[in-house]
């Protein structure tokens, strides 16, 4: 048999297409406008324990100096779980608009 | 090991504005993962959720790197990453799957038993919704007995299947069981999986409002009724020995568990047999069968036991 040294196909050109997402806020844009209820937080009740920041899934619940709380309304997508979950009744959920 | 919720730094966990539906079980366990983790961590997502949460490239809702990868191959994919940190020095690095449960319990299974019999050093975390959601509710088999979902729309048939207990017959370096309605107990079973050399498996019950049909303030709420029905027993099983977590540990008791009607009632899945006693009756026996299977894990790996066995045969 006669072996061709030549090979048959031409050798693929690769080209590297790397499409690499970074970790940075509104993946999927504003989700604030999403919210039929936004939480309001009192911050006269507020004894700063954290416990709306921990369940929160959105990390929208901002720790200010004492540990009390703010929320970042740009994205808070108006759950209500921080809310339901403070054992102080510090956050009430208002209607949006 | 307790977390101080005062000490967990400052700092984001997770990427506001991401896909995620509000209230959604996945991103609380996220951040509880990197809460526990830090910055020494990779993530192998199959399918699923968590695939669809990340949002829109070039940005990523996801706090860590991420490896998306086919729905059959998390734990493989997993095992496979883990080497090639090895090979190049960096076996401090946790390699951890983040799959739900339809990628657990069906897809992945075979994947998953094959890492788990080679103790392949990797956490391995379902995140347990309890139906295939990102492709619009259909039924896994972990969907529970009685639950609407879009493919069991009269309510399924059979039990849910015991994956931890499967993972333990393996025989590996660590099983627990954690529910999202309690934060910090997640947070300490990864950090102590973490710290172990070989394969670990926590299963994480993972409420979600868009399948389990209730109002999304309730995730967390939920995720702790299931532990005090005493319908999801929270324990770990660490070499050879298995013990209910310290919040659990009175539900053994039967009168001190909350009526499992509780825990049915908030959730739309459920509404078809809330007036059949009948049909909760069933319910209820699955919580009597969780508890003896603990009851008999119990007696069957304490080494403390069988050592005080030993000494009175002395
Ligand atoms: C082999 C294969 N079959 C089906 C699909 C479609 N699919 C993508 S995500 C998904 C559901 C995933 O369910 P689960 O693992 O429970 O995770 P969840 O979405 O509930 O977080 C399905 C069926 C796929 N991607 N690959
Ligand atoms: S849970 Fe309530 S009291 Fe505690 S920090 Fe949040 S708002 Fe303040
Ligand atoms: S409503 Fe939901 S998303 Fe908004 S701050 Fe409260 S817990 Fe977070
Ligand atoms: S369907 Fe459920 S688990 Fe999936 S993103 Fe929505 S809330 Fe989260």
């Amino acid at each position: 048999m006669n072996v061709n040294s030549k090979p048959v196909l031409e050798e693929p050109k690769t080209v590297f297409f790397a499409p690499i997402s970074h970790p940075s806020p509104g993946s999927v844009g504003k989700t604030g406008t999403w919210r039929t209820h936004k939480p309001v937080v009192d911050l006269d009740k507020c004894t700063g324990c954290l416990i709306c920041w921990l369940y929160c899934p959105e990390d929208t619940i901002i720790r200010l100096e004492n540990d009390k709380v703010s929320i970042d309304y740009e994205y808070c997508k108006g759950c209500g779980i921080c809310a339901h979950q403070c054992p102080f009744d510090a956050i009430q959920m208002v209607p949006e608009g | 090991m307790t977390v101080n919720i005062k000490r967990i730094p400052k700092k984001k966990f997770l990427m506001p504005g991401n896909a995620a539906c509000p209230g959604c079980p996945e991103t609380m366990g996220m951040r509880y993962l990197k809460m526990a983790l830090g910055d020494n961590f990779v993530m192998v997502i199959p399918a699923g959720c968590s695939s669809v949460i990340q949002g829109i490239a070039p940005r990523s809702g996801i706090y860590a790197p991420i490896l998306n990868i086919v729905f059959a191959a998390g734990a493989s994919a997993a095992a496979g990453m883990k080497a090639g940190f090895e090979s190049i020095g960096r076996k401090d690095v946790e390699v951890v799957v983040w799959a739900g449960d339809g990628g657990t319990g069906d897809i992945g299974f075979q994947a998953l038993s094959g890492a788990a019999e080679r103790d392949d050093d990797i956490l391995y975390i379902c995140v347990d919704n309890e139906a295939y959601m990102n492709t619009g509710i259909q039924r896994s088999s972990l969907t529970p007995y009685g639950a609407w979902t879009t493919t069991t729309w009269t309510g399924k048939r059979e039990h849910k299947k015991n994956i931890p207990l499967i993972m333990i017959a393996h025989g590996v370096k660590y099983v627990a069981t954690a529910s999202v309605g309690y934060p910090t107990d997640f947070i300490a079973k990864v950090k102590k999986a973490s710290q172990i050399r070989g394969f670990k498996y926590i299963h994480l019950l993972a409420p979600c409002p868009v399948g389990w049909r209730f109002d999304p303030a309730l995730t967390g709420e939920i995720g702790q009724l299931a532990v005090k029905t005493g319908l999801f027993p929270l324990y770990e099983y660490e070499n050879g020995k298995f013990q209910l977590s310290p919040l659990a540990r009175r539900y053994k008791d039967p009168s001190k568990r909350v009526p499992v009607i509780e825990y049915l009632k908030l959730q739309g899945r459920y509404k078809h047999l809330i007036n059949k006693p009948e049909e909760i009756k069933k319910i209820e026996e699955y919580i009597e069968s969780i508890w003896y299977m603990i009851d008999v894990l119990e007696k069957a790996f304490n080494p403390k036991e069988e050592a005080r066995k030993l000494l009175g045969s002395l």
